[in-house]
This record gives structure tokens, C-alpha cells and sequence, in this order.
């Protein structure tokens, strides 16, 4: 009898997590439903505007990556060497307050620093307000990464006769480096899809752009401009730019993912 | 027993009064003991006695832990390990480790793991590489078992091989003293019993230091033990000596299982 009891409540238990499951899955697929179905017809019409937009997302999010990937890690691996100096803690505080600026805000500060000085707007501009919004998050993520590769591989190496700084980038960082891989793509797929703190800097484009001192266009800003215009054109072609850019993250996402299970196998020469 | 005929064998490593702190707790009090050539030293005492601390100040490990201090002397060779000429890294390559739970590099093969000693020493050439690499392996009991895999990851082996791996690393930058932390503490008997003859073999060419908390392992390998407590060195002298006839009630005691 209590054995028929507890079946039955653990029967309920396992129902209830799979319809969590399924709620938490539903949004996602609803909305990659819709994408396609509205997107897909209008990809041919909409060529001539996500080309340069979605040349414009690449080139900024590769500067943003350069830029914040290696400050990231940097800081990442001071704060995991030296967990209890001051300095790791103030760098710790700096990033989770950095992490909790709304990003339209940090648009609006490098919009004040650099493009407000240099008098136009710019793709670095915008390249640098999204670092500012990478740093923190690949900081944390190299941080709690390096945290997880035990203290037992460092003092092997260091027993070995390693000097610290080559146990510290031979053996603990390397250990570390599909975690921190991963961490950044999520951080790369974050801000592939940030709007706001490109209005201010990057301002958009019609025109396909190269010049990182010019405006450029991005996938997002195209959306954003496009949906919150009056033509049912323009409406069709922001449906196509967010499948573009949903494919974007997608593509980008799985590729790191190849990268980081080609790099955790063993390299021999 | 033929080891009574070496006893008087040189001393390659010695401690004169060491002390060694964590920060304000002394963990270990006024040690002097030497460790002679091509002997096994086994170190025992209960848990906590100090004996880890012990040999971890042996190759300077003991100083990577944040706050721990030294004073007295560790004499390699007749020189002090301690003196500020003395670069720990460079003694660590004489003086190798191995810890109790293995700890191949995850990033390495199983070649670049027994190799990551000898790289530090500069540029070696393939061919030598490769014959320093095989011999160590060969010493460490594991070339048969590896040797059509040694580009592999060394996460597959398991913990007694990778253990042997670990050993193997140690020797193969050619130290001249091996220090040992409870290295069979994580294994089963029969990968135990490997490693033990492995260092009763190793014997010869190195002199050998083992940190263990058993006791049966003390008697049936080393050729010297030392028993501490409570971070002083209680009594030390040839194993069979000091399993029959110690000379302090302590280690009597501890033997017989009535402490520690």
C-alpha cells in the first residue's frame, strides 16, 4: 500500500517535471516557428538590406570579441591567481556592477566618450560599448572555470620544477580552456543580439561598410528600425533579418562548439 | 638483515632543526634527520603529526601554501636548499613529488606528460626525448601497458596506471630524491603492491622519501623509518629496529595501535 503510494508520488513528481520541461521549451519553439514561417519567404527581397547589416553584426562582434575576450580572461585568471587580494576584489565588485548596467546606458557612456569626442559615429564605438558588456561575463566565467581545475594539477606542476606563471598557463589555464571557450561563446551569442548599445555608437547603415571609423550597419538595428517603421515591407524584411540573426548565433554557437571539442582533445605533435 | 650494513651510508638530503609554520601554527617542531643514499625512508605518525609537512619542506612545496614559513636548515648535498641563492624551481627538478591522488595533466598525452619535466630543462632532441621518455616509463613499470598509445589522453588509465604515470614523470628529468605522499593511499592492493615494488626497485638508483599512514606498507619496503607526532620527531632509525625494539614508549605505543 505504501509502496503504491510512493510510485504513484513519484509518477506525479516526474509528470510534473516534464511538463516544466515542455513550458520552458515551448516559447523557444513558438518563437523559432514563427521566425521561419514569416522570415524564410522573405529572404530574397530582404538581400540587399541584411547584407551590409549582417556584414556589419560580423565585423563588430569579432572587434568586440578581440577586445573583450583577452581583457576578460586577463582579469579572470588575476582574480583566480590571487583570489584574495584587494585588487581581485575590487576588479570581482567592478565587473558585477558592470554586468548589471543596462546596456542602453552603456551605449549612452561610450556614445559620451568616443563618439561625442571624435564627432561621428563609429563601428569601434560600437564594437567597444559591446566588449564593455563581454568583459564581465567572460571575466566571471574564466574565473569560476580556472576555480573548478583542482589545486593538485597546479602543485604537480609546480613540484615538477614549473616557474608559477608557466603552471599557471601551461597546465591550469589550458585545463581551463573549454569552460572559458564555452562562457565566451554564451557571452559572443549575448551580445551578437544587443540593440541598444549600438544606437548610440554604431548608428546603422544602409550601405555595406567595412571602415571600422564609419557607421555600419547590424542585424538588430536593422530589426529594430525596421519593425518600428510604417511599410509592411519594411516589416517583412525585419522578419527576415531576425531569422538571419537567430541562424547567426545558431552558427556561431555550434561552430565554438566544434572549436572547443577539437581543442579539449590532446594536441600531440 | 643486509640493510644494517648500510646505515652508514652517506646522507644525500638532511634537515638541522627545522621548523616549519602556517602561519602562527607550528606544524612542525626542531626536526634534524638525514635521508641516506639508496635507502627508502618511510615517515609515520598519526594524522596531523606533521610528517607531510615534512616533505613538502624537503623540495620547497611546503612554502606555496600561503602564510607557511621555515627556519633550521634542509641540506641537499651538503648545500641548504634554503639558502636565497637557491632557486626552488631548479631544486624541485632534483628533489620530484609525487602526491597521493594522481595528477596527470589533462591537456597532455600520456608522452607529453612524462616529457613536461624534461621540456623545462631546454631544448632536448627528438631521439633523446623520446629514449628519456621510454626509460622512465620503463622505470615506472608502465611502458608495456602504454607504449602503442602514448599520443592518447592519460584520463583513460586507470588510477594505479596513472599513478605510475605520475611516477614516471617524477624520474624522468632524472631526480636525485624521490619524495612520496601517501602514494598508494587512493589505490586498490594489487595496483599498491605494484607501486611498492616499483620503489623497492627504484631503490638503487634513487634515494626514496614515503609519507605513509600504513604501517604494514613502512615494514614491508623502507629500510629506515621516522615516527612523528604532534609535529616532533619521536624516533628514527632502521625499520626492522624500530618495528622490534623502539627505544621510546611512544613509538611502542603507536605500533601496537594504542594512539594515533
Amino acid at each position: 500500500m505504501t509502496d503504491q503510494l510512493r510510485r504513484a508520488r513519484s509518477g506525479l513528481m516526474v509528470g510534473l517535471m516534464i511538463v516544466a520541461v515542455i513550458a520552458a521549451l515551448v516559447p523557444l519553439l513558438f518563437i523559432l516557428i514563427d521566425l521561419v514561417r514569416r522570415g524564410i519567404g522573405n529572404l530574397g527581397i530582404s538581400t540587399a538590406m541584411i547584407i551590409p547589416a549582417l556584414t556589419g553584426t560580423l565585423i563588430m562582434v569579432a572587434t568586440a570579441t578581440a577586445i573583450g575576450v583577452p581583457l576578460g580572461v586577463a582579469a579572470g585568471v588575476y582574480c583566480a591567481e590571487f583570489p584574495r587580494s584587494r585588487l581581485a576584489g575590487t576588479t570581482r565588485f567592478a565587473a558585477d556592477v558592470l554586468n548589471g548596467i543596462p546596456s542602453i546606458v552603456v551605449g549612452v557612456f561610450v556614445w559620451g566618450w568616443i563618439v561625442a569626442r571624435q564627432g561621428h559615429f563609429s563601428a569601434l564605438a560600437g564594437s567597444i560599448a559591446l566588449a564593455l558588456l563581454m568583459l564581465p561575463l567572460v571575466m566571471r566565467t574564466t574565473e569560476e572555470m580556472l576555480a573548478l581545475v583542482p589545486g593538485s594539477l597546479r602543485e604537480a606542476a609546480l613540484a615538477l620544477g614549473y616557474p608559477h606563471w608557466r603552471a599557471t598557463t601551461g597546465i591550469v589555464l589550458r585545463a581551463g580552456v573549454p569552460g572559458i571557450a564555452t562562457g565566451s561563446l554564451l557571452a559572443v551569442a549575448r551580445i551578437a543580439g544587443e540593440t541598444a548599445p549600438l544606437l548610440f555608437t554604431a548608428l546603422g547603415s544602409h550601405y555595406l561598410s567595412l571602415d571600422l571609423n564609419q557607421p555600419m550597419a547590424a542585424l538588430p538595428l536593422l530589426i529594430f528600425s525596421y519593425a518600428t517603421g510604417p511599410y509592411d515591407e519594411w516589416h517583412r524584411t525585419a522578419w527576415a533579418a531576425a531569422l538571419v540573426l537567430i541562424f547567426v548565433v545558431f552558427a556561431l554557437s555550434l561552430a565554438g562548439r566544434c572549436i572547443v571539442g577539437r581543442h579539449a582533445r590532446i594536441r600531440d605533435e | 638483515m643486509p640493510e644494517f650494513a648500510m646505515s652508514d651510508a652517506p646522507a644525500v638530503l638532511q634537515t638541522e632543526h627545522l621548523t616549519a609554520r602556517y602561519g602562527p601554527v607550528v606544524a612542525l617542531h626542531d626536526v634534524t634527520i638525514a635521508f641516506r643514499i639508496n635507502r627508502i625512508h618511510a615517515l609515520i605518525g598519526p594524522s596531523g603529526c606533521g610528517k607531510s609537512t615534512l616533505l613538502r619542506t624537503l623540495n620547497r612545496m611546503h612554502e606555496v601554501t600561503e602564510g607557511a614559513t621555515v627556519s633550521g636548515r634542509v641540506l641537499l648535498d651538503g648545500h641548504d636548499i634554503y639558502d636565497p641563492r637557491v632557486s626552488p624551481m631548479q631544486l624541485r627538478r632534483q628533489v620530484g613529488m609525487v602526491f597521493q591522488r594522481p595528477t596527470p595533466f589533462p591537456t597532455m598525452s600520456i608522452y607529453q606528460n612524462v616529457a613536461a619535466g624534461l621540456r623545462l630543462q631546454g631544448r632536448v632532441s627528438r631521439t633523446e626525448m623520446d629514449a628519456r621518455v621510454e626509460q622512465a616509463l620503463q622505470e615506472a613499470g608502465l611502458w608495456g601497458e602504454v607504449a602503442d598509445r602514448l599520443r592518447r589522453s592519460p584520463m583513460a588509465l586507470s588510477g594505479g596506471q596513472q599513478q605510475r604515470l605520475c611516477l614516471a614523470r617524477t624520474l624522468a628529468p632524472r631526480p636525485e630524491v624521490i619524495l612520496l605522499d601517501e602514494p598508494t593511499a587512493s589505490l586498490d592492493p594489487r595496483s599498491t603492491q605494484r607501486i611498492e615494488e616499483l620503489l623497492v626497485e627504484l631503490r638503487r638508483d634513487y634515494t626514496i622519501v614515503i609519507v605513509t599512514h600504513n604501517m604494514q606498507q613502512a615494514a614491508r619496503i623502507s629500510d629506515e623509518t621516522a615516527l612523528l607526532d604532534g609535529g616532533e620527531l619521536i624516533e628514527a632509525g632502521p625499520t626492522a629496529r624500530i618495528f622490534t625494539a623502539p627505544e621510546d614508549p611512544r613509538t611502542d605505543a603507536y605500533l601496537t595501535g594504542r594512539f594515533g
